[in-house]
């Protein structure tokens, strides 16, 4: 399969791209059913540790309400379960979608609190690194603008974090996307060719 | 323990009181005059901008919601701007999901914020003609490389269970060829990445993302080979579209609430080195 995609890549012709067709049909085949085993592997774990009283199994015990509650919703709504004024759209809505918008919003505290014990100039690169903040950070709202629009134009803080955004940054991450993607490549011939077994539990 | 030492070890609980602060209180603010005007409007801001307003009307447009709640004061109003700039342009747009609360989200601009909008409502927008929504799919990259050769293919039914050939709008687009623009909205995998490599290079469709300011400098780099037409980053990335397409939303009213919490959290990096400076000088003498 791993050559089939190589070869169609580079001649996007019959019969290749059928073959591709073919492959891409099967992957979401076997996505959509990897989402199922997700499922039944989320209540055996979660089940394990409500048996055994493991740590934190009040938790696991809320994972599979919740995941009941969804699921009898969404089949007692039928075709319409996301529909506007049904329950399961109601649940979604009211309960899981703060829920989960909560979990994502604490991390700004915890960056706060993280920033203040832990960005300390002790080097040279950590000077750097925290220099690089201060001005993205300012300079990627208006406040950069108040605070620097008097200054002459290199020295505003919206163009100095254009800059850093720009040049350091980008250059930065070009080097790292291309040693990921030479990674890839040397990693997928091995896989495709044999010579790499790890993912299947062998040597 | 003197006041540098105690400023040191001050509990974490304080900062978080400040940083609530910092955020809840301008939310309820209104921002001082001339705030607007400094919102800055980024080069790949303006160019996606501009190749949306040269798209001549009936031009189909693709939205990739990638992306679900936890990002959505990010991202969701990069998609209502983005969204409202194509209706008011006559474009047909069709959204669709890689993540599975991708198309909720969809839905939910379009219910929320463009179906009750004072300015789209004379367009009377109809679905499966102006706009389409053809749900989730799993498979992440796949589906875009299945989209590329046939969109219906990778997409049986759309978020409704209606046959998506038997959409007005599905009708004559096939696959890539069909679209003008593919615009995605990415919090993750898979996001603008997989979008550039498998539907943009592969397939030669013009892709623009908008992503989250964590994300943002992981894709930036397309914007100068121009893999990306354009590049929306965080909320400041939001309130710049909002601002050019002249649709005021959610990214310019929280924006204050932005630039406070950026001030709070300079503020407490400064205190922090300069306890730090103090309290290390002290030990050494």
């Amino acid at each position: 399969m791993g050559f089939v995609y190589v070869i169609q890549f580079f001649v996007p012709h019959p019969p290749f791209d059928k073959f591709q067709n073919w492959g891409n049909d099967w992957i979401q085949i076997i996505a959509g059913f990897a989402i199922f085993l997700g499922i039944l592997n989320l209540l055996k774990v979660s089940s394990e540790k409500i048996y055994k009283k493991s740590k934190g199994w009040g938790y696991a015990a809320i994972t599979i309400v919740g995941f009941l509650i969804m699921t009898i919703a969404g089949l007692y709504e039928g075709k319409d379960y996301q529909n506007p004024g049904t329950s399961f759209y109601w649940i979604y809505f009211t309960m899981f979608f703060p829920l989960n918008s909560t979990m994502f919003a604490i991390l700004a505290f915890f960056v706060a609190s993280a920033s203040y014990r832990a960005f300390r100039a002790r080097n040279k690169e950590a000077t750097l690194l925290l220099l690089a903040a201060i001005f993205l950070m300012l300079g990627r709202t208006p406040l950069g603008d108040y605070l620097s629009g008097w200054a002459p134009d290199g020295w505003q803080l919206k163009n100095i974090s254009d800059w850093i955004m720009d040049f350091p940054q980008t250059a930065g991450q070009r080097a790292i996307m291309i040693g990921i993607a030479l990674g890839i490549i040397s990693t997928s011939l091995r896989v495709i060719t044999g010579l790499e077994r790890t993912f299947v539990g062998g040597e | 323990m003197n006041f540098w030492q105690k400023l040191l070890a001050l509990d974490r609980r304080y900062i978080f009181i400040f940083v609530a602060l910092a955020l809840l209180i301008p939310l309820f603010l209104t921002a001082p005059p001339g705030f607007l005007k400094k919102i800055d409007i980024s080069p790949p801001v303006k160019s996606l901008y501009d190749y949306v307003e040269k798209l001549p009307p009936g031009s189909k447009v693709m939205i990739a919601f990638d992306y679900d709640p936890p990002t959505t004061p990010e991202l969701q109003p990069m998609a209502v701007s983005f969204l409202k700039h194509c209706f008011m342009r006559d474009l047909k747009v069709i959204m669709i999901g890689l993540w599975p609360q991708g198309p909720v989200q969809a839905q939910f601009a379009m219910e929320q914020d463009i179906l009750t909008d004072e300015a789209i409502k004379p367009k009377n927008l109809q679905y499966g003609v102006d706009y389409v929504n053809l749900g989730f799919q799993a498979g992440n990259e796949f589906v875009i490389l299945r989209m590329g050769n046939d969109i219906a293919a990778a997409f049986p039914a759309d978020y409704f269970g209606t046959r998506t050939r038997e959409l007005p709008l599905m009708k004559d687009v096939k696959n890539f060829d069909n679209i003008r623009l593919i615009y995605n909205l990415s919090a993750g995998y898979p996001g603008t990445y997989e979008w550039v490599i498998f539907a943009g290079d592969r397939f030669g469709v013009k892709i623009a993302g908008g992503n989250t300011a964590v994300q943002y400098p992981h894709n930036s780099p397309y914007l100068q080979t121009g893999q990306l037409v354009g590049l929306l980053g965080g909320m400041a990335g939001a309130a710049a579209y909002e601002k050019i397409s002249g649709y005021l939303g959610k990214a310019t009213r929280y924006m204050l609430a932005q630039a406070v919490s950026h001030a709070m959290v300079v503020f407490f990096i400064i205190i922090g080195n300069l306890a730090y400076f103090i309290t290390r000088g002290r030990k050494s003498e």
